[in-house]
């Protein structure tokens, strides 16, 4: 197959996914609540009229068909619907959350990753060694963490005992020259960094540990030490490359994954992102915002797919193939 | 070479007969033959298994905690762990007669983390048997008919597979669009969000097994879909996620710790999630009430850190490849 034409049924099929994602919540949200009026209303009271005139404008009233081609329509134009809570658009509150979670998301996975891989790597080629041994339940018992429970040791012997880092928040409120504020923020995000690297490095490690141990014994490496290129040079030039692809696939899988822990670990820290947000709309039942969050953060982690896909079909056409 | 024979020794199945060097036995009815062959497979399992020091040292946490929440009626006093109740003093550090201290309300930590350990177990194990069902169900059928109902099927679970699962089930868990009582929405949550891995190694495995020769001398037999699925896919199946099984216990613990943490957990009771989630909402981190929610997670690293042990251990055992390695 074709890189183009691969590229385009990946595309096809992240579409199909997204649509099976709108289906899903239209059904949720839609369908099969006896009233979504009364869901939305919940705290006020209404006449007959007003309830009338809201499920008029809601375009309840419609038949199911023409409320789900309504819902694609405004959706696709990122019309999501007005928060319980605050009144104002989910789209517009979900953005301007989106900088906090995307900084602490795309620095904990690269830690997460950078740290995971090494340990990965130097356990796996040396299966058995002390090393291999005490960072292999290291790592188990870091996975076994709750990531809220982990935040909270974190911030009590960082934060409080020790007194290193501010314990919430994500900038000291004042006047300041742009690097004070950048180190101030810096400041601010190291343990929640910290929390999310020590949380996932583990599966990483495990992941690339395991497939490292695979190939070792993989003819062409064989045939590399045969050669005689030193034992260094073997695992950085020929296991570790084919070694990566897996570990390469579970870093995009496992956004999803990292998604659910950066949520509760904003929630420990206060840190206003999406996770911050999603707290407060469970707690006071603000379904519009519930739905939006996850119509966006699904959207995200299957472009996030889409992404690993294509890129994986140039690091290795083989699976172009099959 | 040496490896191969090795292996082969080591399967109760296949070493027995050899070893026995008797004549093989009057036949007994099909059923006592396979009873009698499972019973062997399992001990043979069991000896490997006893000989993993990290499966044993799993194995001998979990079932502690299992007995703790078994026990735990009878060793806690009951009144010392409800609000109503309770009579100790209020966030008391730990003392002789509160061993791990007290919350707002003045119950008993310790009392609070043992009794917790019922439902956080209970969710556990009931929310991961109902992802082994959704899962295994589901790959056997995809694997089994192929075609289009396995692109229909393949596609569903690969979506939740990649999703991010704490943003779904925060939808069911609100939504709870089976009107279920709170507790068993909480397990209907995590077991829908969790099967996708077995229903992808399940997949797998059977697109193997059924193009193996005696599933189709089975079938030139005249055997049914039923027959074939039940006495020769699954049995060959099963192996592949016991292994996956064990570990979703822990996958199944940590989320309910993360779902009571953030409000979804069960009411009225106690779980360690929800310990977690009363003393971070009580300001415990500012006011340093340390020993309000260190247990309950030391508990639940605890417990998932044993069922891993088991899972990896057993994963050896029932992987061989990784073995010989």
């Amino acid at each position: 197959m074709g890189a183009r034409r691969y590229f385009f049924k990946k595309t096809a099929y992240a579409l199909l996914t997204l649509l099976f994602v709108l289906t899903f919540n239209f059904v949720m949200f839609r369908v099969l609540p006896s009233d979504p009026v009364a869901q939305l209303t919940r705290s006020q009271k209404l006449s007959r009229d007003d309830v009338a005139e809201l499920r008029h404008n809601l375009g309840l009233d419609q038949p199911l068909p023409t409320q789900y081609v309504t819902y694609l329509k405004q959706t696709a134009a990122l019309n999501l619907g007005r928060s319980i809570l605050s009144g104002r658009d989910v789209w517009g509150e979900i953005k301007a959350r989106l900088p906090a979670t995307i900084a602490l998301l795309s620095l904990g996975t690269l830690f997460a990753t950078l740290l995971g891989i090494w340990v990965g790597i130097k356990g796996g080629w040396k299966r058995g060694s002390t090393f291999d041994t005490s960072s292999l339940f290291t790592s188990q018992v870091f996975w076994s963490m709750s990531e809220a429970w982990l935040g909270m040791v974190l911030i009590v012997v960082f934060g409080s005992i020790l007194g290193w880092f501010p314990t919430g928040q994500w900038q000291t409120p004042g006047d300041a020259t742009a690097i004070q504020r950048l180190a101030d923020w810096a400041n601010h995000l190291f343990l929640p960094v910290l929390t999310l690297t020590l949380g996932y490095f583990g599966e990483y490690a495990i992941i690339m540990r395991s497939s490292l141990i695979e190939v070792k014994n993989d003819d062409f490496v064989l045939t590399a030490r045969a050669k005689g290129i030193p034992d260094r040079e073997v695992r950085k030039r020929h296991a570790v490359p084919n070694a990566f692809l897996p570990t390469f696939t579970l870093i995009f899988l496992s956004f999803g994954f990292v998604l659910g822990g950066a949520i509760l670990i904003e929630v420990v820290f206060s840190w206003p992102g999406i996770g911050q947000l999603e707290y407060d709309a469970i707690n006071n039942l603000d379904y519009p915002l519930i739905q939006g969050i996850f119509l966006l953060s699904s959207a995200a982690v299957i472009f996030f797919n889409l992404v690993a896909d294509v890129l994986y079909s140039y690091m290795d056409p083989r699976i172009r193939e099959s | 070479m040496s490896k191969m024979p090795e292996r082969l020794m080591s399967d109760p199945e296949l070493s027995a007969p050899v070893t026995d060097g008797q004549a093989l036995p009057v036949p007994d009815s099909a059923r006592k033959i396979a009873w009698a062959r499972r019973r062997r497979s399992m001990s043979g399992y069991w000896k490997t298994f006893r000989k993993s020091r990290q499966g044993m040292v799993g194995l001998v946490i979990l079932g502690f905690f299992v007995l703790l929440a078994l026990t735990a009626p009878y060793i806690v006093n009951l009144p010392e762990i409800y609000p109503a109740t309770a009579t100790g003093p209020i966030l008391h550090p730990p003392s002789l007669q509160y061993p791990l201290g007290t919350d707002t309300f003045g119950r008993s930590v310790l009392g609070m983390v043992v009794f917790g350990s019922r439902i956080s177990l209970l969710i556990g194990f009931t929310a991961t048997v109902g992802a082994m069902l959704i899962g295994s169900s589901m790959g056997i059928a995809a694997g089994y008919y192929g075609g289009r109902i396995d692109t229909i099927l393949s596609a569903i679970t690969n979506w939740f597979l990649v999703l991010p699962w704490i943003v779904l089930a925060i939808v069911i868990a609100t939504v709870n669009p089976f009107h279920l009582p709170q507790l068993g929405n909480l397990i209907l949550v995590i077991a829908i969000t969790s099967w996708a891995g077995t229903a992808r190694l399940v997949r797998a495995q059977t697109l193997s097994v059924k193009e193996r020769t005696y599933v189709e001398r089975s079938r030139a037999l005249g055997s049914g879909n039923w027959h074939l699925v039940t006495r020769h896919i699954l049995p060959n199946v099963m192996p592949v996620i016991y292994a996956n099984t064990v570990l979703m216990v822990a996958i199944a613990i940590l989320s309910e710790a993360a779902l009571s943490f953030l409000g979804l957990g069960p009411q009225n009771t106690v779980s360690w999630g929800v310990i977690l989630e009363e003393s971070y909402s009580a300001g415990s981190l500012t006011a340093g009430y340390w020993w309000w929610f260190l247990p309950p997670g030391i508990a639940i690293v605890l417990v998932a850190l044993s069922v891993t042990l088991c899972g990896y251990a057993l994963d050896e055992i029932l992987n061989p490849r990784l073995r010989e390695r």
